[in-house]
């Protein structure tokens, strides 16, 4: 597979600033919002946004029963933020009748670090990443709980709590590389999708700043 | 661990988080939790709707804080709160009080005729109306984090809201095929800084979030706007002083998901009851037009 076609969800949220990091990296990038717009895509990304929103709307518009069935079925899926929650197996604090469309053996806490006000941008080690360490920014960001057996932690906090996990083809961040620039984590993601490293040009440009903001 | 708060890029960041929803003007924890259900993406705490101010006159100010801290408590999603324009110190007790976002708001009296807020001294992040490219690159100049146009609020009239996301939208085209000697004149006919200017022209957008406000009132109301190039939308008086509040939101949320897909829009326009009464805006003698406040 040369040029993997990835779907971002795009029923509300950060769309737009995936579709540039997936774009530059040389996927094929497309919008879903509907399930015939499911069928075809090697992966799928959930941006961030109000994860309660995005549920709502996957129901109303019958995404949820396709979504997830690809996501049991194999479908390699990365989740940022608002991303995440959805991709949680569990939430601990969602709001009346909240669901998750799962996949992820974690429990996910919304919110965890407060309101707005404690929104903050910091560099974190990934020790599977190559180095430098990443230039993040949490944003009303949700933390990880409660790891299954099959899930591996990729970035703590000093504190010790759990920021990206990986099981298997699905991955999630609590952060956001999209408005980072720091594509290393589409990047990795595609390499899921593709197994296989990526070419020397589109690693040079994984380190690339975004443009625009 | 070095952690910073309050940067330009977790300000912007969550209106980025925000596209493609709607965020509904609350007076009340009940009303909060209605919207929150229907699927709003965040609530903006206020004293009255526009539709009442406009209906009860006099002075506009900041909400009572119990009645933000009761709208804080009642949801999850994001809950902003207005400031009075210019009114620094209002600002700063709404950033006490922990909301996620403050509107510097034209429909509140303006406390200062002269200065805006400047938004940079706050780790809370602002939006601000505009009713064109200038006032809204002037309003990022002085750190607002998210834009909205500004419509005429109150009115249940989408026409200011249309004039005001065209015309943004049409002056930022403008830009991109303007040499570089042409955009220095254009810094100074727009009154905003050349590097927001110059930057506008580069990447043809603004350098943040774009919603637009002011009279929408029904779900087709809220697609046009997307349509015309709106990130999200803000409702105000237009569900809560309309027939059946709940439905009417949930079928505006839906809208502006599926903006571009009519068939969506007539199935969600359906059987919504009475839709906000509404005064046409050009029934309204000029001092009573709140787009004119801001500068």
């Amino acid at each position: 597979m040369t040029r993997p076609r990835v779907g971002i969800l795009a029923l509300q949220g950060d769309v737009r600033e995936h579709a540039a990091a997936l774009t530059a990296l040389g996927a094929d990038v497309s919008l879903v919002r509907r399930e015939s717009e499911l069928a075809g895509v090697d992966a799928l990304v959930l941006p961030g946004g109000e994860s309660s929103v995005i549920d709502k709307l996957t129901r109303t518009f019958g995404l949820r029963a396709p979504l997830r069935a690809a996501i049991s079925g194999g479908l390699p899926v990365f989740g940022t933020c608002a991303g995440l929650v959805l991709l949680a197996d569990r939430l601990a604090n969602g709001i009346e009748g909240q669901l998750t469309l799962g996949g992820l053996d974690v429990t996910v806490r919304r919110n965890a670090f407060g309101r707005q006000g404690e929104s903050f941008e910091t560099e974190l080690a990934v020790p599977a990443l190559q180095p430098p360490t990443a230039s993040v920014a949490f944003i009303r960001a949700p933390v990880v709980e409660n790891l299954g057996p099959g899930v591996s932690a990729l970035a703590t906090l000093p504190d010790g709590r759990v920021v990206a996990v990986e099981q298997g083809n699905l991955l999630g961040t609590a952060f956001h590389p999209e408005l980072t620039g720091d594509r290393r984590f589409h990047q990795r993601f595609l390499e899921t999708v593709t197994g296989r490293p990526a070419a020397a040009g589109s690693a040079r440009a994984a380190l690339s700043p975004a443009a625009g903001s | 661990m070095h952690t910073t708060t309050g940067t330009g890029r977790v300000k912007r960041g969550l209106a980025e988080m925000l596209k493609g929803g709607v965020i509904m003007d609350v007076v009340t924890p009940e009303q909060a939790r209605i919207a929150e259900d229907a699927g709003a993406v965040a609530v903006m705490a206020l004293e009255r709707v526009p539709a009442d101010i406009r209906a009860q006159g006099g002075v506009s100010r900041m909400s009572d804080p119990d009645m933000i801290d009761g709208i804080v408590a009642a949801v999850s999603i994001p809950v902003m709160a207005k400031a009075r324009i210019g009114h620094f110190v209002e600002a700063q007790v709404l950033q006490e009080l922990g909301v996620d976002y403050i509107d510097e708001s034209e429909v509140l009296s303006p406390a200062d005729f002269v200065n805006h807020i400047d938004k940079h001294a706050f780790t809370v992040p602002f939006v601000c109306g505009a009713t064109d490219l200038g006032e809204a690159l002037r309003r990022i100049n002085e750190g607002a984090a998210m834009i909205r146009s500004k419509g005429e609020a109150g009115t249940g009239d989408v026409s200011e809201a249309t004039k005001h996301i065209r015309r943004i939208t049409s002056q930022v085209n403008a830009l991109r095929s303007m040499t570089r000697d042409e955009l220095y004149v254009a810094a100074k006919d727009l009154q905003a800084p050349y590097d927001l200017v110059a930057e506008v022209a580069e990447t043809g957008k603004l350098p943040v979030v774009l919603f637009t406000a002011g009279g929408v009132a029904t779900p087709a109301d809220a697609a046009m706007m997307m349509q015309l190039g709106a990130d999200g939308v803000f409702v105000g008086s237009g569900i809560f002083k309309s027939g059946d509040p709940s439905r009417r939101a949930a079928a505006i949320v839906k809208a502006t998901t599926f903006h571009d897909d009519p068939a969506v829009i007539a199935e969600v326009s359906r059987g919504l009851g009475e839709a906000m009464v509404g005064i046409n805006v050009t029934d309204l003698p000029a001092p009573h037009r709140l787009a004119e406040r801001g500068w």
